[in-house]
């Protein structure tokens, strides 16, 4: 990237909505409805509900009509596809995050910012890699943005899940794992080895398999629990959102082995206080050296943080000589020091 | 240490008793003595002394992961403990040791002991570098002796008796007292006859639960109960054996030198006894206020003029062993005529007292002599069955132990810090403060329990958010939740500046309907506080 000296340029502004692009008059992830948005991906803290029209990648189509309804205007764009908001250019980039996740890359005058969103650097089956966009002005994500988060490649994750529950099926008992309905469920899916035994789903997760298979993922079978009368579970597998733990909806699956598939159970607290038997440390957030490496990659002058850990993040970076500053203002007026319990109760 | 760290996974990872019973009947049942030895030894909570200050562990670990100090701070506020935070910053190496649990004990922990800091940085970092994550975790464990794994030393007893056909008792006793993790103390202590040289060793603390309901209603005739008052001091066991005389704490504590006048007294009971019985500080036949014997607690120069404040005496409960012989399983009013005759030999005034009967004629008496413990300065009752043997550890149905209702205040809630084990991330250990009369909110007292799951972490979340100011790991809050606090006891104390001290508090329910003005003060509180005699 050239250099520029025109480091006061504002092409993005925070406002109370969220990013907001004036010349291009649109908002990035807005938390309030808005005329325009351009939506990074299909998780409810990055797309709200009501906006007057959405831009989003093609990919996406199928998962943010399920979350907006059939009457949201949903404009969809292929990933790399330029498209000008009054005269500003405005692409979406892979992210690796979930299912039709982009960075939304935005030019005005020479000028680049990319705004990420959520994203993971490793591979995914479930959808396209991320891909770094060289830039200006960086907007990152700092949801796991301590050295503490170190991720393992996932087929190893996998491994693991697949013996646990050859392991409880083994021992005549039904496995439940708990992980997010939307992107990490489908993950698991297409990763976990099916013919260990018979795959059920909570309705949440059903839905979006649904809006997965539309798209062209390939998942594995799957029964939606509740469509089916009496049936043993042993042996079987039922993937749940986190949601649906310690209510009675768990009952009907008999004796049964409890995980969690989430990034926080690297942290032996977090899996304690859910009680669950087992976590298994499978995130579609980059971890910290995947934060590090992608922000000096994409050759960023600037680097604003959000999500998460932002305070930390954009002090190490400043450490490292890269000029960061940490976006403090978040999606129901939260503080970024949100315990960890709480921040992995959303989904 | 393979081994070793496999079963601690296991044991982190289930909640289920019979499972946890499960992994480590396997592990003992497998486990070479020497390894054995020591796994049991941390299980149940005991550890060598510090060899390495836990700052210059994560010190150490910060250089190596090459992560500023800061930087390491912040992450250790997010998972909460030190040995866990080091394992996860430390860059993964792919290494895994193959050294034995005993070998990393013996060899390499022992062995840091005494060391100029420098050998002793070199030592850690190259063990580290040995060690796979979960190996870390388990040696940052060993060397900060904070182990705590859901495993109570009961269920550790109850895994050893399934190995080694022995009844739980046996083993409870066997572990009791002092002794060094040796193959052959292991291997002694699964043997089916062995010959108990060690004259020190005490007996297993038979505990009451709280009674449940009415006495009335559920515990039958009275002249079947043994009532006594329920004495607010420190549990302790008293030894007199082969000439020599042994005083336990209930923590398995030797305090034999910190009771000089009890000691004494007891150098004159008859070889081959023990005693269960309360530490007690007492002047002129009253019994001090518990505040009193904290002064006394720990002290192992003991000032003649702090002998004279603060004389302790020993109330006699109980009688374990006669004239060398394990007395248990005789009934408790055989024990307790035995105990009379022994305790009768010496002075009224103490040091060595017998504990007196509450004698009453029926449940309604007893009650109205229970509306008298705070005036007595006990905490109530106890009921023991009269045919009872001494039975092991916490159980239902023959003692039981019947409190007054706790003291409450509503108060609210100033400062935090994170809880420790499963509640290392969490915010979870309050004080709690109350208005003065110009205004200000007063620190009154520390609880750490009482909150469900749940609230733990709405309450969490309000701390994070309303944080006035750090402390090292303090945390100032807004002051806005207000607490329904509950009590034992009530002192004045110098050291606390409310200049109140109270005993065991606990949270009883989270106000959300007081508003913060409506708190309680430290007038109030004053008039609870027991008139001076």
């Amino acid at each position: 990237m050239t250099t520029r000296n025109n480091r006061t340029s504002l092409l993005l502004t925070l406002t109370e909505y969220g990013l907001y692009c004036a010349v291009g008059d649109f908002y990035i992830d807005p938390w309030q409805p808005v005329p325009r948005a351009v939506v990074t991906h299909a998780h409810s803290d990055h797309c709200v509900y009501g906006c007057q029209t959405y831009l989003v990648a093609q990919a996406g189509e199928h998962v943010c009509r399920m979350r907006l309804g059939e009457t949201a205007l949903l404009q969809t764009v292929a990933y790399g596809e330029a498209t000008y908001l009054n005269g500003v250019r405005v692409s979406l980039h892979p992210a690796g995050h979930i299912l039709g996740s982009a960075q939304i890359r935005v030019e005005y005058q020479g000028e680049v910012w990319v705004v990420s969103g959520d994203y993971k650097r490793e591979a995914d089956a479930t959808c396209a890699s991320f891909e770094v966009i060289p830039c200006h002005h960086f907007i990152s994500e700092a949801t796991f943005g301590l050295p503490i988060y170190h991720w393992q490649p996932s087929q190893a994750i996998f491994a693991q899940i697949n013996q646990w529950w050859r392991n409880n099926a083994e021992h005549g008992k039904a496995t439940i794992l708990y992980c997010y309905a939307l992107g990490k469920a489908q993950r698991v899916l297409a990763g976990i080895d099916a013919s260990i035994g018979r795959v059920f789903t909570h309705g949440a997760v059903e839905r979006l398999n649904q809006a997965y298979r539309a798209s062209g993922v390939a998942l594995p079978e799957t029964v939606y629990a509740m469509s089916v009368g009496k049936v043993d579970y042993r042996g079987a597998l039922i993937i749940a959102p986190v949601s649906a733990r310690a209510t009675s909806w768990v009952n009907r699956f008999g004796d049964h082995a409890s995980g969690f598939a989430s990034g926080w159970m690297r942290i032996r607290g977090a899996r304690r206080q859910r009680a669950v038997d087992r976590g298994f440390v499978l995130s579609d957030h980059a971890d910290w050296d995947g934060l590090l490496a992608t922000i000096k990659a994409t050759g960023a002058e600037r680097v604003g943080v959000t999500h998460g850990y932002t305070a930390v993040l954009a002090r190490r970076l400043l450490e490292l000589g890269i000029d960061a500053y940490a976006i403090e203002t978040r999606y129901r007026g939260e503080t970024n020091d949100a315990s960890e319990a709480e921040l992995a109760s959303e989904t | 240490m393979k081994a070793f760290a496999d079963l601690y996974t296991t044991l982190d990872e289930t909640n289920k008793t019979n499972a946890k019973i499960e992994a480590l009947r396997a592990y003992f049942q497998g486990a070479p003595p020497a390894d054995a030895a020591w796994v049991l030894y941390f299980l149940i909570g005991r550890r060598p002394r510090r060899a390495i200050a836990v700052r210059k562990l994560a010190e150490w670990a910060a250089q190596e992961a090459d992560i500023p100090d800061w930087l390491f701070s912040e992450s250790y506020d997010a998972v909460g403990d030190i040995a866990e935070t080091i394992a996860l910053i430390l860059p993964e190496t792919g290494a895994v040791s193959e050294l034995s649990l005993h070998d990393w004990v013996e060899a390499r922990l022992l062995g840091l002991q005494g060391l100029p800091e420098p050998e002793q940085r070199t030592l850690i970092l190259q063990a580290w570098r040995e060690q796979s994550r979960q190996q870390r975790f388990i040696w940052n464990k060993l060397i900060t002796g904070e182990f705590r794994v859901g495993v109570s030393q009961k269920l550790v007893t109850r895994a050893l008796a399934e190995v080694s056909g022995l009844d739980e008792a046996t083993l409870a006793h066997r572990l009791m007292g002092q002794w060094e993790p040796t193959p052959a103390f292991y291997q002694a202590l699964l043997a089916s006859e062995v010959q108990d040289a060690q004259i020190s060793r005490p007996y297993p603390f038979f505990l009451a639960y709280p009674i449940e309901g009415d006495p009335a209603a559920t515990l039958g005739e009275i002249h079947e109960w043994q009532t006594e008052w329920k004495w607010d001091g420190i549990r302790a066991q008293l030894i007199r054996r082969a000439g020599e005389t042994f005083l336990w704490s209930r923590g398995e504590e030797l305090v034999t030198d910190r009771y000089p006048e009890v000691v004494a007294a007891a150098d004159q009971l008859p070889d081959g006894v023990v005693l269960d019985g309360e530490l007690l500080p007492w002047k002129a036949g009253l019994v001090l206020p518990f505040a009193k014997l904290q002064q006394r607690i720990g002290r192992k120069s003991l000032s003649r003029k702090l002998l004279g404040d603060v004389p302790v005496i020993f109330l006699a409960y109980d009688l374990l062993e006669y004239n060398g012989v394990d007395w248990r399983a005789q009934p408790l009013h055989q024990r307790r005529a035995q105990l009379t005759e022994i305790i009768q030999a010496f002075s009224q005034e103490g040091p060595l007292l017998l504990s007196p009967l509450v004698q009453v004629d029926s449940w309604a008496a007893l009650a109205e002599q229970r509306e008298e413990s705070r005036g007595r300065m006990v905490e109530g009752l106890m009921l023991k069955r009269i045919d009872s043997p001494y039975r092991v550890g916490r159980q239902r149905g023959d003692w039981w132990k019947w409190k007054i209702e706790p003291y409450t205040v509503d108060a609210v809630l100033i400062n935090a810090q994170r809880g420790s084990g499963k509640r290392a991330s969490l915010y979870t250990d309050y004080t709690f403060g109350v208005w003065d009369d110009a205004g200000n909110l007063i620190p009154f007292a520390k609880a750490y329990s009482g909150l469900t799951d749940a609230e733990i972490r709405q309450v969490d979340a309000f701390i994070r958010r309303n944080t006035l100011e750090k402390f090292g790991p303090v945390r100032t809050v807004k002051p806005e939740l207000v607490f329904e606090l509950a009590f034992e006891g009530i002192q004045q104390s110098s050291r606390h500046k409310s200049g109140i001290a109270v005993r065991f508090p606990r949270i009883l329910r989270w106000r959300q309907d007081k508003p913060l003005a409506e708190a309680d003060t430290l007038a109030t509180i004053r008039a609870m506080l027991p008139t001076e005699a």
